[in-house]
């Protein structure tokens, strides 16, 4: 099964085809295309351009690292993409919508039904229990209270936290509240799941405990987008892109990405 | 989120913070706790006036003929002045006012004041003497518990005889029989005849503190120095439209009789029991103030005491704000999400408000004269005005916690 979506990934040819369409619905299989993306900044009369024209495609099923310096617009474009901002110009379809110019509210909606966050600081409400924390999604989602339950209870079993359920987080680990957050972020089946520095506080046993489950849900077919700063935590993802001041400076598969990494360090 | 969803959110926030949720509502308590035991209180008594008292102390369809008003408020010194130059009211006006009126009408004459009273072996004590004449006892439905009432032959002779209150009694005759004993009024011994049935008491104090005797017995030169002057003449019409006609007639008879120009006032006044409802009404304007100031100042500092708290949790919650916008929640599911907290917050202070407003009408109720009765439109009002402040002290912090941006919310340690 791994097989079929190792060779899953879209070529150079079929991202820049889909992207160059301005202006029409992607086909159904990509899930993510951003044409032209800026983003500006009005910091007290000075115009900070945090993106600069950003193509981005993915299709259905890749696993994705978006990769760069601090400065380089990655929480900007990731904030785009998972439609917590929206861009100074250019186009963003999300699962084929164009998500670019909608309004608060439908952006809310399209933050519940389409996208699943997980972040570095996990971001679970302290005072519900794991259980509550995951059915939040199906709350304004508008599920009813025993449907949530059950549905909860099933994300909680996909990252192996059944027996945590009635858990506050400060009952947690690190590790067990990033899964608890993970099963929040799967519960409403998103599109896409973005992850935010997902092991930026978590030791390197534990890091690799929450790729491992990055990389199952990936196999099972998750759409997953990772924004990171660590190049082994990037080498996790099928795909590698790399943002610089704005712009796509690199877009390959894992394999020649940590060749060239490899070469870079040689080279010091 | 559903509104369901929304309450149990808020009260699990409150319990969550027990102590500062009890000082949160405490103002809205006070506050509508004073709404329900102030209008318990003007209530009670607003009943008592109309059921008891206008009753007791006036009867049904009866009025007052007197040379100045009896239920009258913030007289001025001038208006006393003026009434003190009245003509009084004389024993000789009654005849031509009577047969002014049709038969059916009841009429009696009163002279009344607070005068000591004695027996051979006790000391003298004061009492409300009433001298009167004509139908006294049945328009005031007074009847004895023993004895019998003054007989019209006595009336007509001025015979030395009286009836006597409950009270007189108890205080000169606590063991004995009080019947055909005497009683020393001005130095001249009356005769008891008749002791009445208990009337109970008005505003807790006794109305059973009286002696009657005939207006022509010389316990009428007790009451009034010159001769001839009485207090007033009262009248009972059998109906209330018998009432205003006979008004109308009493003024006019009393209008020719002082030799009144048209354009000259009334120099007496006919009350009923309206006019003491009237009085009645303005003393209740007044405590109905109070009764509103009070709790609008509580209910003031509860709003401000919440919109406080809200801020607060707002700015404390602000994280959990961002990871509800990030999961998918829209600007009117924060908003409604602390409207409803305050809501709920400010209720649940208007429901421990009313119980202890009720608490204290029922207390007042037992341990006072006075009487409460808890109106059920203030709880009403309480409950809309409790869930009212909640949602206009809440508007401000809610809305501020909507407009919030997810991306800010969320950095937010």
């Amino acid at each position: 099964m791994s097989t079929q979506y190792e060779t899953a990934i879209s070529s150079t040819a079929e991202r820049e085809a889909v992207i160059r369409d301005h202006g029409g619905a992607p086909e159904e299989d990509w899930v993510i295309v951003t044409r032209g993306i800026q983003r500006d900044y009005d910091m007290g009369g000075e115009v900070v351009h945090a993106l600069r024209g950003v193509d981005l495609a993915v299709r259905r099923n890749e696993y994705v690292a978006i990769m760069g310096p601090s400065g380089s617009g990655k929480s900007t474009l990731m904030n785009i993409i998972g439609c917590l901002d929206t861009p100074t110009a250019g186009e963003y379809w999300l699962n084929g919508q164009l998500v670019s110019d909608m309004s608060d509210d439908e952006l809310a909606r399209v933050r519940n039904r389409e996208i699943g966050f997980v972040f570095q600081t996990f971001n679970l409400l302290p005072r519900a229990t794991a259980l509550h924390n995951v059915e939040l999604p199906l709350v304004y989602a508008g599920i009813p209270s025993q449907e949530r339950k059950r549905r909860a209870h099933e994300a909680l079993e996909r990252v192996q936290l059944s027996d945590r359920a009635s858990h506050r987080p400060n009952e947690l680990s690190g590790g067990q509240r990033q899964r608890v957050a993970i099963a929040r972020a799967l519960v409403n089946r998103p599109a896409i799941l973005l992850a935010d520095e997902p092991t930026g506080n978590l030791d390197s046993g534990t890091s690799a405990e929450i790729m491992k489950v990055f990389e199952t849900l990936a196999t099972e077919g998750q759409t997953v987008i990772m924004v990171t700063h660590e190049a082994d935590i990037a080498a996790n993802a099928r795909r590698i892109v790399v943002l610089r001041d704005g712009r796509i400076s690199s877009d390959e598969r894992r394999e020649s990405f940590a060749a060239r990494v490899a070469l870079a360090q040689a080279a010091h | 989120m559903p509104f369901i969803e929304a309450i149990r959110l808020a009260l699990s926030q409150i319990r969550a913070q027990k102590l500062k949720s009890f000082f949160t509502l405490l103002g809205v308590t006070i506050g509508v706790m004073f709404l329900i035991a102030v209008v318990a209180v003007i209530n009670g008594m607003g009943r008592y006036m109309e059921e008891e008292f206008a009753g007791k102390l006036m009867g049904v369809n009866t009025f007052t003929l007197r040379h100045r008003p009896y239920f009258e408020m913030n007289t001025t010194d001038e208006e006393w002045r003026s009434y003190a130059r009245r003509q009084r009211i004389m024993l000789h006006d009654v005849d031509p006012v009577v047969a002014a009126l049709p038969p059916d009408v009841m009429w009696a004459v009163e002279s009344r004041d607070n005068i000591p009273v004695s027996t051979k072996d006790m000391r003298p004590r004061d009492v409300d003497a009433f001298a009167v004449d004509g139908q006294f006892f049945e328009i005031r439905s007074l009847d004895v518990a023993s004895g019998r009432l003054i007989a019209p032959h006595e009336f007509a002779n001025g015979a030395k005889v009286v009836v006597i209150g409950q009270d007189v009694k108890k205080r000169f005759f606590p063991t004995t029989d009080a019947l055909g004993r005497e009683l020393r009024i001005g130095g001249v011994p009356y005769r008891i005849i008749g002791v009445m049935e208990e009337q109970g008491s008005v505003f807790g104090l006794s109305v059973d503190k009286f002696v009657v005797g005939p207006m022509k017995s010389p316990l009428a030169r007790l009451l009034n120095r010159r001769p001839g002057i009485i207090d007033g003449i009262i009248l009972k019409s059998s109906s209330m439209q018998g009432m205003r006609e006979g008004m109308e007639r009493v003024r006019q008879v009393m209008r020719g009789r002082h030799h009144l120009r048209p354009a000259q006032p009334d120099d007496f006044s006919i009350e009923t029991t309206e006019s003491a409802l009237t009085f009645w009404a303005k003393i209740e304007n007044v405590l109905v103030m109070a009764g509103v100031v009070l709790p609008a100042i509580g209910l003031l500092v509860g709003a401000i005491v919440i919109m406080n708290i809200m801020l607060v949790a707002v700015a404390q919650r602000t994280r959990e704000i961002g990871i509800r916008k990030s999961l998918g929640a829209r600007r009117r599911d924060i908003l409604s999400q602390f409207l409803v907290e305050a809501a709920t917050l400010s209720t649940i202070g208007a429901i421990f408000g009313i119980l202890l407003g009720v608490g204290i009408a029922a207390l007042v109720e037992k341990a006072s004269p006075m009487p409460a009765s808890v109106a059920p439109w203030s709880v009403v009002t309480a409950v809309i005005l409790g869930a009212g402040v909640g949602i206009v002290s809440g508007m401000y912090p809610a809305a501020r916690a909507a407009r919030l941006d997810p991306i800010v919310a969320l950095r937010q340690e």
